[in-house]
């Protein structure tokens, strides 16, 4: 089995399943918890490793508390209890170093309106610390398509390229991880599609990528491993494909030939639906057990004399995966055996 | 030390400045040269003297700290309150940065600002009446000292503001009838003896007067109260700001 290294805080790695090869931690969270003054638990105790290189989706509802564990990594929020380190850098103690491996892309649209465009992105340079490189900041406004607007004011842009220089002043001190709120709320398809191009060529480049959502087909679009979030619990973490073929439902429609009144009692033990015309016949098979043996069923439909028109089988989608977490608060991702 | 970062707030500021330089500049010396010419012209040809040096001058001085006082103020407390309004602190407070480093860059770039303001302004005085310095490092100490611990205070009135009246509030409230009533215009010596006591308890009266020192070396109160006053409020205003970022109030839950 493929091992990942986990980095221990005396830097030893440490093995642990997941994927493909190994691949460093470069983001560890140890039981981290944030009660806020009005009582409210935005997090209840959430452990993950992020590993250096991919791109993990923190999946949740509003309120869920993504924004809050974005937040205290990077510094905007404090943490009640736990510990959070970035390459091995305690994000209070060793803030400093923490910090300057950490690119934010807010949620919400946040730019000085009656900035350059380049002076905003080298004034996030300068204050990460790092030397003034025009050469670097060059390379990030042509890879996001903004040099030819380099020096348009900000209030000027539109909504894609605020969100893009909002990108780009977190990439201005070429930091290892990226946290991305919510990169696609409230934009359109076209920009969406452009979004991802955008993440998936930072993954290129070797930079880590956080991204929250609660949009499903972005998750599923996007990212190697997903981590399910309500109220304050880590759900779930496992990699996109994974989750689809453990969780993922699958349901084999079988179109009649000839309307019928009843399941025919030969096929009584396949607990097969009947729609409400007659027409078809619907058989829900669990995606994470092992593959129940089809041939039998077709057999036995074979020999009950039924006469098919056509079949078709149907994998439920990430969406309704997601639903039936939150809604289970869990139960579904024990089942799984897969929670953190 | 985060020197670049300190350096890029700085920077960002006095670039707003320079941007903004009819609001930020042209208009504070205007309405100095509006009170020095109604106050100085027209007034002062009714007092010539105030303890023995002619009116125009003496209120130079007190002119002079109006400005710098507000200025330090409001550019401090509009600079840490406008990226809060608008969102882009979440930058500041997510980069490698003490809150050392932070005060040094918004406070810094407020208080040469101010001090800037204050040397045009004492340029443009010089060009109507006949100024003498008789304590140049004084004058200067008192300068800079005032204008950063004003700034600190604006510094603090913008993390604690919530929206722009609030930002508004203190400056028009409190800052300007103390700067009034401090003795800007007017010798305390001149006031009824329940007003000058009165007068004693007004912290600005100290700047004012120390500040009048070290041009004419005429004062309402003893300079050492006055350098005393200035280092006090200094270290006040510092450990509330250490208070702020140790506890994250009002800007970091």
């Amino acid at each position: 089995m493929p091992m990942r290294a986990r980095r221990s805080d005396a830097g030893a790695p440490v093995g642990e399943e997941f994927g493909e090869g190994i691949v460093p931690a470069i983001i560890s969270i140890e039981s981290l918890a944030k009660s806020f003054d009005d009582g409210f638990q935005a997090l209840k105790g959430v452990d993950l490793e992020i590993s250096e290189g991919e791109i993990l989706a923190l999946l949740g509802p509003n309120g869920a508390g993504k924004t809050t564990l974005i937040s205290i990594i990077c510094g905007l929020v404090t943490p009640s209890a736990g510990r959070v380190t970035v390459a091995g850098h305690d994000i209070i103690a060793d803030f400093r170093a923490a910090r300057s491996l950490i690119g934010l892309v807010p949620q919400e649209i946040t730019l000085e309106p009656f900035e350059k465009v380049i002076n905003t992105v080298q004034f996030s340079r300068g204050l990460f610390g790092r030397p003034r490189n025009d050469a670097v900041i060059e390379r990030i406004l042509r890879s996001l398509s903004l040099w030819d607007r380099r020096n348009s004011r900000n209030r000027e842009l539109s909504g894609g390229m605020k969100r893009r220089v909002l990108i780009a002043k977190a990439l201005s001190h070429e930091p290892r991880v990226l946290f991305l709120d919510e990169p696609t709320a409230g934009v359109d398809v076209t920009l969406r599609r452009e979004m991802w191009t955008v993440v998936r060529d930072l993954r290129a480049s070797g930079v880590t990528v956080i991204l929250t959502t609660h949009y499903i087909e972005e998750a599923e679009e996007m990212a190697d491993r997903i981590a399910v979030i309500d109220h304050g619990k880590l759900l779930l973490v496992e990699q996109t494909a994974q989750l689809m073929r453990q969780l993922g439902r699958k349901e084999l429609v079988l179109d009649l030939a000839v309307p019928m009144d009843a399941v025919p009692a030969g096929l009584s033990d396949y607990k097969l639906q009947l729609s409400a015309d007659g027409m078809q016949l619907l058989y829900e098979f669990d995606g994470h057990s092992d593959r129940p043996g089809l041939a039998p069923l077709l057999a036995d439909i074979a020999a009950a004399g039924l006469d098919l028109r056509d079949l078709s089988t149907r994998q439920s989608s990430l969406e309704e995966v997601f639903l039936t977490l939150v809604r289970d608060g869990g139960d579904a991702a024990d089942r799984t055996g897969v929670a953190q | 030390m985060n020197g670049r970062a300190i350096w890029a707030i700085y920077r960002f500021e006095m670039a707003r400045t320079f941007r903004t330089v009819a609001q930020s500049l042209i208009s504070p010396v205007l309405s100095t040269v509006l009170y020095f010419v109604v106050f100085g012209a027209a007034i002062g040809g009714r007092i010539e003297t105030v303890e023995g040096i002619s009116y125009g001058a003496f209120l130079v001085p007190g002119l002079v700290m109006l400005s710098l006082l507000q200025q330090s103020l409001t550019n401090a407390s509009f600079g840490i309150y406008f990226p809060k309004f608008i969102g882009t602190i979440y930058e500041v407070l997510s980069a490698p940065l003490s809150f050392i480093e932070i005060v040094i860059g918004y406070v810094g770039a407020a208080a040469s600002k101010a001090l800037l303001i204050a040397a045009i302004i004492l340029l443009t005085a010089s060009a109507f009446v006949e100024l003498q310095v008789a304590h140049p490092v004084w004058m200067l100490t008192f300068l800079v000292l005032t204008a950063i611990s004003f700034a600190l205070l604006g510094f603090i009135i913008g993390i604690w503001a919530k929206n722009f009246e609030q930002l508004q509030l203190i400056p028009m409230l409190v800052i300007t009838p103390l700067v009034f009533l401090g003795g800007a215009f007017y010798s305390v010596s001149m006031l009824p003896p329940a007003w000058r006591a009165v007068s004693f308890f007004n912290p600005v009266l100290y700047l004012i007067s120390g500040f009048r020192w070290s041009f004419f070396e005429v004062a309402d109160v003893p300079v050492g109260w006055s350098i005393t006053a200035i280092v006090a409020f200094l270290a006040i205003c510092l450990v509330v700001i250490w208070a702020i970022f140790r506890t994250g109030w009002r800007i970091k839950p």
